[in-house]
């Protein structure tokens, strides 16, 4: 609130109708993911390769369509089997080894930036893959990730709504279903839920691969909506997905937070990254802002977690 | 009186369990007895914890065998166990701090209201039982949606007994259930343990208080560093004779000579 009355009050069109729809736009992506990544903040987990997976899933779209000859919708389901079980291999080994999720997905980040380059240059020779456009399906895939719809007269891109059905979804999720429960559980003390009867590993595993599933739906928007796909997309992105969820409200100790709070976090990243351009403020103000509101944000999380534990032991 | 020779819910035999190195458990055997209370007795550090975490499926033994029913049987999880009807307390009480009261007592057996992918918590029901089920064990919680870290200890101990109570139907088994307690709670929870008994509920108990435990046990086994000093029917052993091999025998005899004001 405070951040759009900022940026609202001081530029005409940050207020407009097409203004919000602009500012909307990467809040939306952004928000899917940070919706997913605070799920599993919430279960006590970090994935440092959700950024590159949505890389991986638009080059997977991009490569199986264009240099496999496959229909789009083919290639969009096998980036969704792979990236599902990638999230899968994540999970998996955090919850055999009891390794940090932090040191397991920062392999799987570095492996998958290398395969994403590799594998790229093998198949078309450069470090794009382009031309999703021309491939049969590409007519209905638009409609479902990239068509824009009319709302209060300005258009919005489709990913404005299905941001916010997943941001719906997840609370629901979280707050209203057993697995929510688990999710607070197990991320809240894993021996503890173990110890009577919650299904930690399993509930860990379906984090990941949720988290998984979120970048592959990022990243098949991404294709079809730029209908060609740099090798490099969604690298660094990972961690301002942790930022967006923790300024609304996750601890990074895991047993906390909610999923509108990480949508409101990737509300106001978008709001800033958009807002600061408007004022025609030099766009290196954008990293100090996201500090600030970082270290604002962490600083508040310590008083929540202050109020329900140390109160008593 | 005496009872039907019935087979044991619950059998260890020549159960062993290692930590590392540590020989925490050695050569136990007991049995637990629908309708029977069994006590655990010994100092810290003498494996009483361990015990119960091998018959709550939170450890599998690493020698000997656990009977369920008299067939062998090795629980995965504690979800197995509790599937089979064993419900535990255990020390540390296994509940998240940041959690409501509500959603941890129900945690891992939550009730559910609809169907397919709208199959959902039913919250309301688990409030009520969770105010219904505290109040009866004479616990007023001014609101089941408080984080159970902002709980005191032994308010913390009674929604854990509480649960325990609620889920455990066949066996209930007690860490250490009143040590945070106040002499009001600790009465009322081994009503508890006397009531499960009565309805047929095969009980363990553990508790560094002979008051506690000889009123209500019926066998006692007594552990030492691993091992087992033996297990005792209540005909067959006193309150003074329990309190001395709780305490180490001749060392409480030593203490109390120790302690005596010189020249009292
Ligand atoms: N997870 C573990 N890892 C390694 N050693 C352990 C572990 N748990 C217990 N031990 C060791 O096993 C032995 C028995 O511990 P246990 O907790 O069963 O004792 P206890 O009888 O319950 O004691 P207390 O009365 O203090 O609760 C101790 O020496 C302890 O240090
Ligand atoms: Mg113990």
């Amino acid at each position: 609130m405070v951040v759009f009355a900022f940026f609202a009050v001081q530029s005409e069109t940050f207020r407009s109708p097409r203004g919000i729809a602009n500012w909307l736009d990467p809040a939306s992506t952004l928000g899917i993911m940070a919706v997913a990544v605070a799920l599993l903040m919430i279960g006590g987990h970090f994935d440092l390769s959700a950024g590159v997976l949505v890389g991986t899933t638009a080059l997977t779209v991009g490569v199986v369509a264009t240099q496999l000859r496959q229909n789009l919708w083919v290639a969009i389901g096998v980036a969704l089997l792979l990236a599902l079980a990638i999230g899968f291999v994540n999970g998996w080994l955090v919850t055999r080894t009891g390794l940090p999720s932090f040191i397991i997905t920062l392999a799987t980040f570095l492996m998958l930036q290398g395969l994403n380059l590799g594998l790229t240059k093998l198949f078309t020779g450069t470090v794009t893959v382009g031309g999703i456009d021309d491939v049969p399906g590409y007519a209905a895939a638009e409609w479902v990730f990239a068509s824009r719809v009319g709302v209060l007269g300005a258009e919005v891109r489709v990913a404005v709504l299905w941001w916010l059905l997943f941001t719906a979804l997840a609370t629901w999720v979280l707050l209203r279903t057993r697995f929510g429960n688990w999710v607070f559980a197990t991320g809240g003390d894993d021996v503890a839920a173990r110890n009577v009867g919650v299904p930690a590993r399993r509930t860990t595993i379906a984090l990941f691969m949720t988290t998984a599933g979120a970048a592959w739906f990022v990243g098949t928007t991404l294709a079809v909506r730029l209908t060609s796909v740099q090798a490099n997309t969604g690298i660094g992105q990972e961690l301002i997905y942790i930022v967006a969820a923790v300024i609304g409200g996750c601890l990074l100790t895991g047993g906390f937070g909610s999923a509108i709070g990480a949508s409101l976090g990737a509300l106001i990243f978008g709001m800033t990254q958009l807002g600061i351009p408007y004022l025609r403020w030099d766009a290196d103000w954008f990293y100090f802002f996201l500090g600030a509101m970082l270290l604002l944000a962490v600083l508040t999380n310590r008083l929540v977690r202050r109020y329900a534990e140390a109160a008593r032991r | 009186m005496t009872r039907p020779p019935t087979t044991p819910l619950l059998e260890l035999r020549d159960v062993g369990k290692d930590y590392g190195s540590v020989t925490a458990l050695d050569g136990i055997s007991t049995t637990v007895r629908a309708g029977e209370v069994t006590c655990v007795l010994g100092d810290n550090g003498a494996g009483k914890s361990t015990l119960i975490k091998v018959l709550s499926g939170v450890h599998r033994p690493d020698r000997g065998r656990l009977l369920l029913d008299g067939e062998p049987v090795t629980f995965g999880s504690p979800r197995e166990a509790l599937d089979a009807g064993i419900a535990t307390v255990f020390q540390d009480l296994a509940m998240i701090p940041l959690m409501a009261v509500w959603r941890n007592f129900f945690l891992g057996a939550e009730p559910t209201k609809g169907w397919g992918p709208f199959r959902r918590f039913d919250a309301g029901r688990a409030k009520d039982v969770t105010r219904r089920e505290l109040a009866a064990m004479g616990i007023d919680i001014r609101d089941p949606d408080q984080p159970v870290g902002t709980l005191s200890g032994g308010e913390r101990q009674s929604v854990a007994i509480a649960r325990a109570v609620h889920f455990g139907a066949r066996v209930l088994i007690l860490d250490e259930p009143t040590s945070a307690l106040g002499v009001k709670q600790a009465g009322v929870v081994l009503r508890y343990v006397a009531q499960a008994r009565d309805r047929g509920v095969g009980v363990v108990l553990i508790t560094h208080n002979p008051h506690h435990a000889h009123p209500v046990g019926d066998r006692f086994l007594v552990l030492n560093r691993g091992r087992s000093l033996g297990e005792f029917a209540k005909a067959d052993i006193g309150r003074d004779e329990l309190i001395r091999l709780m305490a180490g025998g001749a060392e409480l005899d030593a203490l109390a000579h120790e302690l005596e004001r010189p020249g009292g």
